[in-house]
């Protein structure tokens, strides 16, 4: 069980703060905001999310920039803990629409009265945004965003027929008008991570994917939602070559499987707000969406060459957005001239002096296309050892809409309710994103 | 009325208002409205109510405000009235005498018809903390656990709680527990029961101490006819409820194995949960059960295998965090499951570096023969990671699987590659590394040597590589052509030499050289001397002026002092006692997990929760500390020793060898059957010619080194005049609980003669055999290539006992023996007749 839970933002300040059980001194959200604060000077890196002062267990997950911490004086289950503020982050992300401090600040009052529901003497009661619409009262004051954050965000972009406030509405507020729309949203996300090793071969890849749902059904209709009927899960379920085989999976407990052996078939009534079907995790060899080629060489004593070739390797209807190159250089950098392709649109170069890092930015990059950036090293002193081990290795970061990797698709997504007339809008998006993209020297 | 106490805790932000002047303004508007029934007066209400929890919120006390929020809180509002319990709960415990005053509409409204407000006024009359108030509680609690609507059930039941710990005599008077066990075995609404479940654990632990009554029903609790009842409703509690159901569950003991494959075949499916709570507390029951078969547990740590991995990549970073370390503590029990799976363990340049440090450790773990090339190679590439600190760890990880690998050829290389980086912090690391590699294969001292040779020490700054490398320079001076000159240097430079450490390094390696090199020593051995003995720190002046008395008593004692013949070390010891390990596996899905320490190392004793486990061991040492609410680690960390002293019955005799310092003390020992009996020196000459010469068998770090000469059944040694009970016996529950209180006094690896192997078909084929040995089997399991077997021995005469945990793995020939023993000084010799039998397996 939890003693306190309290919200701080990105300056430390508190923007809810509640004492459950009265076994933590008032203090602690200044001791706790200290301690992260000052984490990466007295040891090095980021504070882990769980860390103990005096006796207190301080646990907390970043969300939207916000910090979600509660205390505990008792041994308990960092997992269920770190689970409950994620989920009463995700709770109020449901009431609000949007999460960020100004919509907590306008609406806190709403968050306590949350907050009062979700636990209680700091043992959890109920996280199902379902269940608490019944015992809350506040109406959310909701805040427009020009930015919503989380992962409705990636679908912002290049989505035209998408209206773009869709995903960020409350689950309670009522559309302008009075009338609720009916949609519901089914996302395949994946996460992908590939290493390269120097000669481009690919070392390790994984794809960490979620079919995220959002529904804004009336009357909780029952949802069939078929996958691909070749779907394998572990290696010990063959189904024929060429197959997407998952290594493993897991699924929300409102998912019912009698079908699922059979025909790949999910059979649920989703709950209100967002959460995820099924969670899945493949190491099957898969085609990488970007190849990348980098070269380093001495060019003379205190000169070296940086030659980045980056080529997509997907279908020329698709584009990919906010890509992100980087690549940290030798430590005695000390200016970098850069030179790009001839005609080379939207994109930035930057050489981050601080960590000695090269970036190099492409907004858009259209399928099967090829872009390449030389830069010119100058150093301020003569290296020692090899070049290639004072460099690299270079990561990527991108976002591929309507593409995906796995090949795991969503066959059709069914809603039980026809009697009447109106039919539903139903938005099944698929997006693709760089986890840890890696390629060596 | 008192003015408001001053603030220590005020906001942090400068564009939040002073306070003082805006409490005063709002306290004059709850005046002007208390009385108002003017339309619209709810809503300027809620504007205040706002504003006044806005302030309470950042901090700012508005405390003072009490009575006017009191007087104002006579509404139909809901919304006010919850702002208005939010406020009295948060104050009433400092405004005591006021807090009365809310007593009343809150009365009022429990008994009001919406069961919603009912739940609230309960909720917030429970709320208040004051003492002096609990009489009012009792009436409203026992008609809320009567209530027909769930809600104020589950409220009323926290509710009793809650009173509890204002005032426990009230709330057992009232006999609230036995009406919670009765809504507990009967409520039809599985959160009611959750929370009488959660009520009951607390209260009947705290209870505990004193009635002997709240033991018994605190230990029922984990009784069959109320697990199962928890069981069959599993499905209908919320996911929270269903860990705490699988907290209870985990402390079942069942009465036999069909019990405990029911438990499991219903469980299996909670593995599958997006939630990875519900997945760990799964996890611990299914490894709890499952302690006492051997090869069923094994199966356990292949079947949560894939979940776990799953919600590692799967959750937000903090929740896969939580996860990671679980599987972090499965690993390092059990790295040989877990040896395919290391590409999982590759750090993301992304990663925060807690996470990377686990991984790190987790790859260090699984390294064996198949894979190490691969994790050395990866983890090579981290070293010249720009992330410095987890550089640094990379290169530790390497030098951690050369010291437990046997083929250390490339890793060796790599090594040496590390030091002709010219990266300082890669280059301090390495020297580090190299000198323990040493000190465990003394056969590669030709090859580190020219390389350490080259290395100057100008540019070897940090502490821990400096004395590394002194001590090298020492103990290999006949070999490092410049070695008395080097340190002729450093002697010169004394004085500005900021570290004892280093210092006393110096002295050691100087008197070493002195032994070896005698002409070209002299003046640096003087020079040294006089320093030392001139050093304002006490170790290194003490060291100064027992060599000076020692080379005057007597030089060739002295000699056999400093320059003992010295044994390889075998293992170095480990930082944890396995004791320790196996507390923190039994606080599986806690904190203690993610900490890597038991749970009495950081939480008092009244918070150590639900958790707490209840064998003797764990009685014994927290025990221990009571009486110090707040016990300093330094101590714990004593206590832990001493405990671990008083269970092991001869500890005095240990291998000297696996003494942790880099100052061996010299091994007269006679207790130890040192075939080593050529001094080192003569060893690193001799090798010069021919690395493969065997050291004399008979000691254990032969077999280590056995890739180097023949292996299989040609170097068995003959058997020492050890000999066992061949009727021994000892029941599985004493073996488990030895097993835990021992610690692993030896550690190795076999080789198995081909034809042992062709006859492994069936793990009782090979206990049959051991058995005609006096080595007798207590559980055993596993599927081909990988055998897992517990052993036991006794020693003829005596009640002294070996325990052996032997894993087979058929494919690669080789198996791993872990033994522990109440006599340590005779493992060896045990170790020895062990593998005697075991490579007589298979013979005709």
């Amino acid at each position: 069980m939890i003693s306190q839970f309290f919200v701080l933002s990105q300056r430390g300040d508190n923007i809810v703060f509640r004492d459950y059980r009265g076994e933590v001194q008032k203090g602690s959200p200044e001791t706790f905001f200290r301690k992260v604060k000052f984490w990466k000077e007295d040891a090095d890196g980021d504070a882990p999310p769980v860390f103990n002062v005096d006796g207190v267990n301080y646990f907390h997950v970043k969300v939207a920039g916000l910090l979600f911490v509660a205390t505990t004086r008792i041994n308990v289950s960092p997992s269920l803990v770190l689970e409950l503020l994620q989920r009463t982050a995700r709770v109020i992300k449901d009431y609000l629409g949007v999460l960020n401090e100004d919509s907590f600040r306008k609406n806190f009052v709403l968050v306590y009265e949350l907050l009062d529901e979700v636990i209680d003497f700091g043992y959890a009661q109920t996280t199902s945004t379902e269940v608490l619409k019944s015992y809350v009262f506040n109406e959310p004051i909701v805040i427009e965003s020009a930015l919503p954050l989380g992962p409705a965000s990636i679908f912002m972009q290049g989505t035209k027929r998408m209206p773009g406030t869709a995903i960020t509405k409350s689950v309670v507020a009522n559309e302008p008008g009075g009338r609720k729309r009916e949609e519901i949203f089914v996302d395949v996300i994946e996460k992908i991570s590939v290493t390269f090793n120097s000669s481009g071969f690919i070392l390790t890849s994984e794809i960490d994917g979620t079919i995220q749902m959002k529904s804004y059904l009336t009357g909780n209709p029952e949802i069939r939602l078929a996958l691909n009927e070749d779907l394998s899960i572990g290696t010990s379920d063959y189904r024929g070559s060429g197959a997407v085989i998952l290594d493993d999976c897991n699924f929300h407990e409102s998912v019912h499987l009698d079908s699922f052996d059979i025909d790949r078939t999910l059979s649920l009534v989703p709950p209100d707000g967002e959460f995820p079907v099924m969670n899945y995790r493949i190491t099957q060899a898969f085609k990488p969406p970007f190849r990348i080629n980098a070269l380093i060489e001495e060019t003379g004593p205190l000169k070296a060459e940086v030659t980045i070739k980056v080529r997509a390797e997907f279908n020329s209807s698709i584009n990919a957005n906010t890509v992100l190159v980087q690549m940290p250089l030798p430590t005695f950098t000390a200016r970098v001239n850069f030179e790009l392709e001839p005609g080379a649109v939207g994109h930035t170069t930057d050489f981050k002096e601080a960590n000695k890092r090269l970036e190099w930015g492409l907004k858009k990059v259209v399928g099967g296309s090829e872009h390449t950036l030389r830069a010119k090293l100058t150093f301020s002193q003569e290296l020692h050892g090899n070049i290639m081990k004072e460099a690299g290795p270079l990561s990527m970061t991108f976002t591929i809409p309507m593409y995906n990797s796995s090949r795991l698709q969503v066959k059709y997504l069914q809603i039980a309710k026809k009697s009447k007339a109106h039919n539903p809008y139903r938005w099944v998006r698929y997006v693709t994103q760089a986890n840890s993209y890696v390629a060596r020297l | 009325m008192a003015p408001p106490p001053p603030q220590s805790n005020r906001s942090p932000s400068p564009s939040q208002p002073s306070g003082k002047s805006e409490v005063s303004d709002l306290k004059l508007q709850l005046r002007q409205l208390a009385g108002s029934r003017a339309p619209g007066t709810d809503d300027s209400k809620r504007d205040l109510f706002k504003k006044v929890i806005s302030n309470m919120t950042i901090g700012i006390d508005v405390s003072s405000l009490f009575g006017e929020m009191v007087m104002c809180s006579a509404t139909s509002d809901i919304v006010l009235k919850k702002m208005c319990y939010l406020y009295v709960g948060n104050y009433a415990k400092v405004n005591p005498d006021l807090a009365l005053l809310t007593i009343n509409f809150l009365q009022r409204d429990c008994k009001d018809q919406d069961p919603m407000i009912r739940g609230l006024a309960l909720r917030s009359l429970c709320s208040l903390r004051v003492a002096n108030l609990v009489e009012y509680l009792v009436g409203p609690l026992g008609s809320g656990l009567k209530d027909n609507n769930s809600y104020v059930r589950t409220v009323a039941v926290i509710g009793v709680l809650k009173l509890y710990h204002i005032s426990a005599t009230t709330c057992i008077d009232a006999d609230f527990p036995e009406t919670l066990k009765h809504l507990m075995l009967n409520d039809q609404d599985t959160q009611v029961v959750a929370n009488c479940l959660s009520a009951l654990q607390e209260i009947w632990t705290l209870e505990s101490t004193t009635s002997e009554e709240a033991a018994r029903e605190r230990e029922n609790l984990h009784s069959k006819p109320y697990v199962y009842y928890f069981l069959n409703r599993i499905k209908e509690f919320s996911e929270w409820a269903q860990c705490l159901v699988m907290e209870l569950v985990a402390k079942y003991i069942p009465s036999d194995n069909s019990e405990i494959f029911d438990i499991m075949n219903l469980l299996e499916d909670r593995l599958q949960h997006a939630n990875g709570a519900v997945v760990l507390a799964t996890t611990k029951v299914f490894l709890h059960l499952t302690l006492s078969m051997a090869d069923v547990h094994q199966q356990v740590y292949e079947r949560i295998k894939a979940p776990l991995l799953t919600q590692v990549s799967s959750g937000s970073p903090e929740q896969s965090y939580a996860i990671l370390s679980h599987l972090h503590l499965l690993v390092m029990r059990a790295p040989y499951i877990f040896s395919s799976d290391y590409k999982h363990f590759y750090c993301q340049y992304n990663e925060p570096s807690y996470v990377k440090k686990l991984k790190l450790e987790m790859l260090t773990a699984v390294a064996n023969e198949s894979n190490t090339y691969e994790i050395v190679t990866e983890l090579c590439e981290y070293a010249a990671n720009v992330d410095i600190p987890i550089a640094r760890e990379s290169i530790r990880a390497v030098g951690k699987i050369a010291l437990q690998q046997y083929d250390v050829n490339a890793i060796v290389d790599r090594l040496l590659q590390f030091l002709e980086m010219e990266k300082d912090y890669v280059t301090s690391e390495a020297l580090v590394l190299v000198k323990d590699l040493l000190r465990k294969y003394p056969q590669w001292s030709q090859d580190c040597i020219a390389v350490v040779g080259n290395i100057s020490s100008n540019n070897v700054q940090e502490p821990k590589a400096k004395a590394a490398l002194i001590w090298m320079l020492g103990e290999y001076s006949q070999d490092m052509h410049d070695a008395p000159y080097v340190l002729e240097s450093l002697v010169e430079n004394w004085d500005e030499e900021h570290s004892a450490e280093v210092r006393l390094h110096l002295l050691t390696a100087v008197m070493k050289c002195f032994f070896k090199r005698p002409p070209e020593t002299q003046k640096a051995l003087g020079a040294a001397l006089a320093a030392g003995l001139a050093d304002f720190h006490q170790d290194v002046h003490d060291r100064a002026l027992f060599y000076y008395r020692l080379l005057q008593y007597n030089v060739s004692v002295a000699e056999s002092v400093v320059n003992p013949p010295k044994q390889a070390v075998s293992v170095f010891a480990d930082t944890q006692s396995s004791e320790v390990k196996d507390r923190i596996f039994d606080e599986f899905n806690s904190l203690s997990v993610v900490y890597q320490k038991p749970s009495y190392m950081f939480t008092d004793k009244e918070h150590r929760g639900t958790l707490e486990f209840s064998d003797e061991l764990g009685n014994l040492s927290i025990n221990a500390e009571t009486g110090d609410s707040v016990v300093p680690a330094q101590r714990v960390e004593e206590n832990d020793k001493d405990l671990l002293l008083s269970t092991t019955e001869k500890d005095d005799v240990r291998d000297p060898g696996s003494n942790g310092s880099a100052y061996n003390a010299p091994s007269y020992n006679g207790s130890v059957p040192s075939a080593t009996s050529q001094p080192l020196a003569d060893l690193a000459f001799s090798s010069t010619g021919a690395t493969g010469q065997a050291p004399a068998p008979g000691l254990a770090i032969d077999d280590l080194l056995g890739l180097d000469f023949s292996v299989g059944t040609a170097t068995t040694p003959s058997p020492p005049p050890l000999t066992l009970n061949p009727k021994a016996v000892l029941d599985p529950g004493t073996f488990q609980q030895k097993w835990r209180q021992l610690p692993i006094s030896l550690s190795e690896e076999y080789s198995l003669s081909p034809l042992g192997i062709a006859s492994l078909v069936t793990p009782n084929a090979l206990l049959r055999h051991m058995q005609s040995h006096s080595i007798q089997c207590i559980a055993s399991g596993g599927q081909s290539p990988n055998f897992k077997f517990f052993f036991f021995a006794q020693k003829a005469e005596e009640a002294s006992i070996y325990l052996v945990e032997c894993i087979i793995n058929t494919s690669s020939a080789k198996s791993q023996i872990k033994i522990k023993a109440d006599d340590q000084s005779s493992s060896q010799a045990f170790s020895t007749l062990f593998q005697s039998a075991l490579s007589k397996f298979g013979l005709p």
